[in-house]
């Protein structure tokens, strides 16, 4: 069958401004879209430009926005798209384009690093083995551990939209992932840098990250646990 | 522009940023990858990482490098297995300190389960009892590959490593035996960055990509291995290249071998569990190679599924391991299932094909990650690799699965302990000829190509003769045919030209670039597998099926050759110390 896509095309040596482009091509409903943009690339404009690695939902390099929603390239199958009408491709909304579906991610990465992304102890490690922990407690950290950094989420947030400061939705997805880990124990550093109006405070609970999230993290209920966190934790 | 570091790593997987944790403060260490460091292809990594912890069941790292040995099918050499497995409860631990998420024992201990090929002797006083699966791979659900490289970038960050990410390496600095540095473009502006280094470690990854199913990322091109033949040193065992068993059928996707480790089951289009006839013992739970030629028996002879597009492909059931195991252990795999090809493995078997997955050759280096030069050891000053684009050799002729996680956390550390030993008394050597010349060329190159031919065309049947005729059977006659293709193709990449002319982010010079490298590794391959007249590991030849150890316990090098020679072929001795070649049976 036939399918039509409209992509943003953008190209700072030759452009002045993004334009749409459309190219309809031959395509069957287990292609993905990163598939399409390859057929694209490979048979009709090698110009085209976009970031893929993996291409099974791993990596996180292609976040993108379809049909108006952000998500992984590769993790989106024509069948879930509705060919009969023009499908619309952009980069991910928010952050400045490089090239084409190539956005700078820079802001996202630094964000990122604000809320002490590792794991903090100054007891030192046991002289053998592990650090114990529950099954129980590992698993409270599986879900957040599970993030992959598209930027799905962060870049469909209107309160990043609206505020270039907000850490936004990843950065505070982070915080959580070492705020509730039993063998921390910076808990009290993380929750000073995230409980500003620009931390878990700017979340509104919009649930715009759950929604695009391609890994099906509940990402609102992550943040509202930092924030219960903070509002619980001794004066 | 030219940058002057101490310490140099191309490539941000597990080895590279595990080496780069290991550099203290009082050297300049950056870190160049082509992708942001969380792209990088560690993180596909799902079933686990091994160590003889014995937290689930007894366990020795001596049952561990018996265990390796043998499913290298003795090609492995024994010093290095011995030294890794040994290091593995310790590396293993440190992850854990180093704060990876891992899935826990009732007791709070890292949790470990079954994988292919790892075994314990049923009875402990007699080695030589029948062996039977151990609990060895500790694992994170089924996405230990990903917490392991989010945690070491995340260690990275606290050590406050400098990253260029986004770089391209186009050359390596090779003067007098000593390595001065690398080339690179920055992607976002193509401009040619040097860097000049006291100490430079590839740790680059492998390059499934030269075949057509793979589960290898997009970026698995194999450029570190492709500079290091380009600029006149040799490379390892190339002819060894492991098809996992269980790649989504037409895909390629992994399906990790946890699947089985957790009980999944391997069927026939009569539904029967076929392995029991290939590996009675462990059944489905075999070393890759073995399941990976069983699959493709099983469908030679017709006794595959046939698909919807003509092609066959064999059932991996999961079904009677129910939902609540599925979800808790398997859920990212069985999330692909769903995905990619829309089953639901709760109720219906999984389509599965072998798919291209991990190059057991590669750079030569010692058990201290230094790059050797020849089959007589000699060390490379200043030059390092670890990880997939490594060749210690700890995978001889078939890595077993979760071998590879332990291999870039213990050899990435020992090559950056080594690299600050040698920065006692290391300087910056001065260059002999202006660096970026060949750089500029290259990219002049690329950029003002006229001719007719096509990089993506020239790539896919690249993609699609290294599948057909030098994939996981393979004979005199295809493996002729298959070097006669390349050779072609390498001529038609010399008329292809792109249509990106741009600076700023050129995609398609990258691939271009990239393809250049793949079709010299493909070349070494197929050269590689041609004279090697055994079947060994993952080298499987239709004409010489059996392994002959009286002629073949060494390992392959291989030169570039001068325009228009023959390769060069030499042969290194497979190091043996404790464990005597047996007839490899499971």
């Amino acid at each position: 069958m036939q399918a039509t896509f409209r992509v943003l095309r953008y190209n700072p040596e030759k452009d002045n401004k993004p334009h749409f482009e459309d190219y309809t091509l031959d395509v069957h409903p287990t292609m993905t879209v990163l598939d399409v943009l390859h057929q694209i690339k490979w048979n009709y404009d090698g110009t085209l430009s976009f970031r893929r690695s993996c291409a099974h939902g791993i990596c996180g390099s292609d976040g993108i926005k379809i049909n108006g929603k952000n998500a992984l390239a590769c993790s989106i199958l024509l069948k879930v798209i509705n060919l009969k009408k023009v499908v619309t491709i952009e980069p991910l909304p928010h952050f400045p384009i490089i090239k084409d579906l190539i956005v700078d991610m820079t802001d996202f990465y630094q964000k990122l690093e604000t809320v002490k992304p590792y794991l903090i102890v100054n007891n030192p490690a046991p002289v053998e083995g592990e650090r114990r922990q529950s099954n129980e407690d590992a698993e409270k950290l599986f879900e957040s551990a599970k993030c992959i950094l598209c930027a799905c989420c962060t870049t469909s947030c209107p309160s990043t939209w609206s505020d270039e400061n907000y850490l936004g939705p990843a950065a505070l997805l982070k915080a959580y992932r070492f705020v509730f880990d039993t063998r921390d124990e910076a808990s009290d550093e993380r929750l000073d840098i995230i409980d500003t109006p620009d931390g878990a405070w700017r979340c509104h609970t919009i649930f715009n990250c759950n929604a695009c999230c391609p890994k099906e993290i509940n990402i609102t209920w992550h943040i509202s646990q930092l924030k219960k966190a903070v509002s619980t934790r001794e004066l | 522009m030219i940058h002057k570091y101490d310490v140099l790593i191309v490539g941000a997987g597990g080895a590279g940023l595990r080496a780069a944790v290991e550099i203290p403060k009082e050297y300049t260490c950056a870190v160049i990858s082509k992708v942001f460091p969380t792209r990088s292809h560690t993180g596909t990594a799902q079933g686990g990482v091994c160590a003889a912890l014995a937290n689930e069941e007894d366990d020795s790292w001596e049952y561990h490098a018996f265990d390796t040995v043998k499913g290298s099918d003795y090609l492995g050499d024994q010093d290095s297995i011995e030294v890794m497995c040994q290091d593995a409860v310790r590396a293993v631990i440190e992850l854990e300190h180093m704060g990876v998420p891992f899935s826990r024992t009732p007791d709070g201990k890292i949790a470990q389960r079954q994988f292919g090929g790892h075994t314990k002797p049923e009875n402990p006083n007699d080695p030589n009892s029948r062996r039977l699966p151990v609990k060895r791979a500790c694992y994170s659900a089924d996405r230990t590959g990903h917490v392991m490289l989010h945690t070491l970038y995340e260690n990275c960050l606290k050590n406050q490593v400098k990253f260029f990410s986004e770089y391209f390496v186009t050359d390596l600095i090779l003067e007098d035996n000593i390595c001065k540095g690398i080339v690179t473009i920055d992607i976002a502006t193509s401009e040619i960055h040097v860097f000049h280094a006291k100490t430079v470690m590839f740790a680059t990854g492998g390059f499934g990509r030269v075949f057509r199913i793979t589960s290898n990322a997009h970026v698995g091109t194999g450029d570190g291995c492709a500079l290091v033949y380009n600029a006149g040193l040799p490379l390892e065992d190339m002819e060894f290249f492991q098809f996992h068993p269980t790649g989504l059928w037409r895909l390629g996707i992994l399906v990790s071998e946890a699947a089985r480790g957790e009980g999944g089951i391997l069927r026939n289009k009569d539904g029967e569990r076929f392995m029991e006839r290939y590996a009675p013992t462990v059944k489905d739970l075999a070393p890759r190679d073995m399941v990976s030629r069983a699959i493709l028996t099983e469908i030679r002879e017709g006794r595959g599924i046939l698909g919807s597009d003509g092609t066959y492909y064999i059932n991996l059931d999961l079904m009677h391991l129910g939902k609540k195991l599925i979800d808790e252990k398997l859920p990212e795999i069985t999330g692909f299932a769903r995905t990619y090809l829309g089953v639901e493995p709760t109720k219906e078997s999984v389509p599965i094909q072998p798919t291209a997955h991990y190059a057991m050759g590669g750079i030569p280096t010692n058990v201290d990650a230094e790059v050797i030069a020849d089959e007589k050891g000699t060390i490379v000053k200043g030059f390092y690799s670890a990880g997939e684009c490594a060749c210690v050799s700890v995978h001889g002729g078939n890595r077993l699965g979760t071998n590879s996680l332990l291999d870039i956390v213990v050899f990435g550390r020992r090559g950056g302990k080594k690299m600050v030993e040698y920065l006692k008394n290391a300087e910056h050597t001065e260059f002999k000829v202006d660096p970026a010349e060949k750089t500029r060329t290259l990219l002049d190159g690329v950029l003002n190509k006229k001719g007719t031919e096509n990089i993506a065309k020239i790539r896919r049947e690249m993609q699609e003769v290294m599948m057909d005729k030098c994939g996981i059977f393979r004979n005199e006659k295809e493996l002729g045919e298959a070097l006669v293709k390349i050779r072609e193709l390498k001529e038609r990449y010399c008329n292809a030209s792109i249509q990106d002319k741009g600076v700023i982010f050129n995609m398609d010079l990258m691939e271009a670039i990239e393809l250049e490298n793949m079709l010299e590794l493909a070349e070494t391959i197929v050269v590689s597998a041609a004279v090697r007249t055994e079947s060994r590991g993952a080298h499987s030849r239709e004409d010489f099926p059996k392994r002959d150890d009286v002629n073949w316990m060494k390992h392959t090098f291989i030169w570039k050759p001068e325009d228009g020679k023959d390769s060069e072929i030499k042969y290194k001795p497979v190091t043996i110390t404790r464990y005597k070649p047996m007839e490899r049976k499971y």
